[in-house]
């Protein structure tokens, strides 16, 4: 690949090292580099690459179309009442409203977070719709009591709900605006201990769980969006696996926006007890409109002693059109604790939709020898923004953290890593591999990389790495010598670049994830 | 097979090629020999279709066809191939699966169906035998990390698999020592049928003592100056490229 700007830093922070050569036996504790940004880098491409790489994307979102199924709404605006009404709507608990109004007036005091590489238009609160469901029976004993028409609606989107016709060894979870819509499998996982369903049947099923753990990664005061996800989310999924079991199968949850002026605030609960094994994932899609759509959505990880927990997304969230109308907002807080010792969680992700991209899927490594792994792919398009990375929070002894970033921009698109890796007091021994890479295809996009490193350990041990190459008419072209087309060769490209995060997703989904990036980028390259 | 007329190229203004007339019948193997700067690898990359410069003049007809008017993937897809002299590498794209989507779309472009993996594979082991080359690279990502060695073997074996009808090797012993020299000479030989053609881009007079063409062009200021058998190879590289350049300027300014 050529590199155009082979911005190659490693930084080894051996703390140890340093020390002996300043001379000091005490004293030195901090190596904070916090707040530095490395490498900022806008690429500008030779104007000889604009005959080549002109055209901008012209593939079309595929699942932009809407359900109009009769619905139970909430009218616009958000106060107290709008959030007592929702948790009427659900049958909740006192508790659970309480900590409802507790998150909707720490919202009250928040500010919209201004840090990110991001332009974000100004939302109205008051004009969303914070609760949208599908009129259903509440309780629904067979699949055959499901609306034919939302059944349809997932099946368009390749998420059959009969449990028959589905990927074997795959237990979806479906949520449509403000509620789910079906879980499957849920009996076979029963059987085994494992509780998987939806988050308001957990609330009411299993409040116990829920008051456990809920709130204690993301506390609703964590930040603005947090908040407010923590006053008026509605649905999500949970995950219970008990000590000692591999979950035998994919759980996944699909989420849906259909209504419109409808914001999606979904939360999700996962629980792995000792010695246990669960992959998850996500999937996400919406319809095409000219307004924008909030998703503001929180997920917490809970991995006890020995336990595993895969979460791999495949976010593809209605992006906007050609020109930056419309397209989903999508906000979200994702973290994780590996609280036991050997413990592990390993984010995946494939990020190809939303108009702007606002997520940085964090683990906090509290047990000693505990992992943590981030694997993204980020692809922007057109007019859409990501601001997306992680954070790694070393507490524990001999913690292990690794991070690939594979950012892609197209378009007038704007793609930016944002990632802390921060190594505690008695961290010892703890590592860190970071590897970040852009690549752009045109020279109206723009890529950058923000990584933030603080050492408060003498032991620990931070690398970085960062890249950043364009496709080069010289790639294209020898493949075009071999006989293969420019929208092919950047296929091939492409994939081969993105390769080592694909290769971490469940096996199902690399595939789907692989036809996405293409889709994303059909037509960037003329 | 392949006639150029009075082919002139400029780039950015200034005139490369000024006016190329060159016939190539099949079953032949023409070398173009001619000092740096003389327009060798710009020929060379004008006949694969890269999308650079002005043909100001002239045609090309490849097969009875307008050349000019065929796009690169089409002409590689009718049977050019292009031996580039600085092979590029593509990162993560395995040399396996590379091979096998561009295999596919010339079988796709002549209307055959596509050859399965395990099909593939066995053709991929049958070609490295002929062109003797090691099956570690087939697993590596295209080009990357390679020697210069292995990235001119590489070309031939790509070379091997896709059986182009004109296959054009820029500068291919560039590089190399003897001994890869004689393997990369070697693969062309295996190659050649009294179907297709060769025509061989050469700095030196080396390669030609491995590969035998039957028409040797001396190429020189964007001009073939001279044309004879393989003699005029021996000729040259006893005499240097002064000998061509002193008549040359004679001719343009006596």
């Amino acid at each position: 690949m050529q590199r155009v700007y082979p911005k190659f830093c490693i930084f080894v922070c051996y703390l140890f090292g340093l020390n002996t050569i300043n001379g000091t036996i005490t004293g030195f504790h901090l190596l904070a580099l916090g707040g530095l940004r490395f490498n900022t880098m806008r690429e500008e491409m030779g104007k000889e690459q604009d005959k080549l790489i002109s055209k901008v994307t012209s593939g079309e979102y595929k699942y932009g179309f809407y359900t109009d199924i009769d619905l139970d709404i909430i009218p616009k605006g958000l106060n107290e009442d709008v959030i007592k009404q929702i948790s009427a709507k659900k049958q909740e608990p006192d508790w659970m409203l309480e900590f409802r109004l507790k998150a909707y007036k720490a919202w009250l005091g928040k500010k919209m977070p201004e840090w990110a590489h991001l332009n974000i238009p100004e939302i109205n609160y008051q004009d969303i719709v914070y609760y949208a469901a599908p009129k259903q029976k509440a309780t629904m004993k067979s699949l055959d009591e499901v609306d034919p028409l939302l059944l349809d609606t997932f099946n368009k989107l390749g998420i059959p709900l009969e449990e028959q016709k589905r990927l074997t060894g795959v237990a979806v979870d479906a949520v449509m605006d403000s509620v789910s819509v079906k879980t499957t499998f849920k009996e076979t996982l029963a059987e085994l201990g494992i509780i998987f369903c939806s988050f308001s049947e957990a609330v009411r099923e299993h409040p116990d769980l829920v008051k456990k753990y809920m709130g204690t990664v993301v506390p609703y005061t964590d930040n603005y969006f947090a908040a407010l996800n923590s006053a008026v989310f509605s649905d999500g999924s949970f995950c219970y696996i008990p000590k000692g079991v591999r979950c035998p199968m994919e759980l996944s949850t699909y989420f849906r926006i259909n209504a419109a002026h409808t914001g999606q605030f979904e939360r999700t609960l996962i629980v792995a007890e000792d010695d246990s094994y669960v992959s998850y994932l996500e999937g996400c899609t919406a319809p095409m409109r000219d307004e924008h759509q909030l998703h503001a959505a929180i997920v917490e990880i809970i991995v006890e002693k020995n336990a595993e927990v895969k979460y791999s997304t495949v976010q593809n969230w209605y992006p906007g059109d050609k020109e930056g109308k419309g397209g989903v907002f999508n906000f979200v807080t994702k973290r994780g604790i590996c609280r036991g010792e050997n413990s592990k969680i390993s984010w995946a992700q494939v990020e190809t939709g939303s108009a702007i991209t606002w997520k940085y899927p964090s683990c906090i490594l509290r047990g000693d020898n505990s992992t943590g792994e981030f694997y993204s792919v980020a692809v922007t398009n057109n007019h859409q923004q990501a601001d997306t990375g992680t954070k790694m929070i070393h507490i524990g002894k001999n913690t292990r953290s690794i991070i690939v970033s594979k950012g892609i921009s197209a378009g007038k698109s704007q793609n930016s890593y944002r990632g802390l890796v921060k190594m505690l007091k008695n961290a010892s021994n703890a590592r860190n591999f970071s590897q970040c890479d852009s690549l752009l295809l045109g020279d109206e996009c723009g890529a950058h990389t923000f990584p933030y490193i603080e050492v408060d350990n003498q032991t620990s041990i931070v690398e970085h790495e960062a890249t950043t190459s364009k496709i080069g008419e010289d790639q294209i072209f020898y493949c075009n010598q071999r006989g293969i087309s420019n929208e092919d060769a950047v296929r091939l490209i492409v994939n081969g670049y993105a390769k080592e995060v694909l290769n971490k997703l469940p096996m199902e989904f690399a595939v789907e994830a692989q036809k996405l990036l293409e889709i994303s980028l059909e037509g960037s390259v003329g | 097979m392949l006639q150029i007329v009075n082919l002139k190229v400029e780039i950015e203004g200034k005139e490369i090629l000024k006016g190329i007339s060159l016939n190539v019948k099949k079953g032949e193997i023409h070398a173009i020999m001619g000092p740096n700067g003389s327009g060798k690898s710009t020929l060379a990359s004008v006949l694969a279709g890269k999308d650079f410069g002005d043909i100001t003049e002239g045609k090309i007809t490849y097969m009875g066809k307008n050349l000019l008017e065929m796009a690169a993937e089409d002409r590689s897809k009718e049977g050019i191939f292009l031996g580039f002299q600085y092979p590029t590498e593509i990162p993560g794209v395995s040399m396996v699966n590379f091979m096998k989507t561009a295999l596919n779309e010339h079988r796709k472009y002549r209307g055959l169906e596509p050859l399965s993996s395990s099909d593939f594979l066995k053709l991929m082991r049958e070609k490295k035998d002929l062109v003797k080359i090691e099956s570690g690279l087939t697993n590596r990502s295209v080009n990357e990390g390679f020697s210069g060695g292995e990235k001119k073997r590489n070309e031939i074996f790509q070379m091997a698999i896709l059986e182009p009808k004109l296959a054009i090797l820029d500068e291919t012993d560039s590089g190399l020592d003897i001994d890869a020299l004689r393997i990369v000479a070697n693969g062309v030989n295996q190659l050649k049928t009294p179907e297709n053609a060769t025509i061989v881009i050469t700095h030196y007079q080396r390669l030609l003592d491995y590969i035998i063409p039957d028409v040797v062009h001396v190429l020189y200021d964007g001009k073939i100056v001279k044309t004879g058998g393989k003699e005029l190879a021996v000729e040259l590289e006893k005499k240097g490229y002064d000998w061509i350049k002193k008549d040359v300027d004679i001719v343009s300014y006596g």
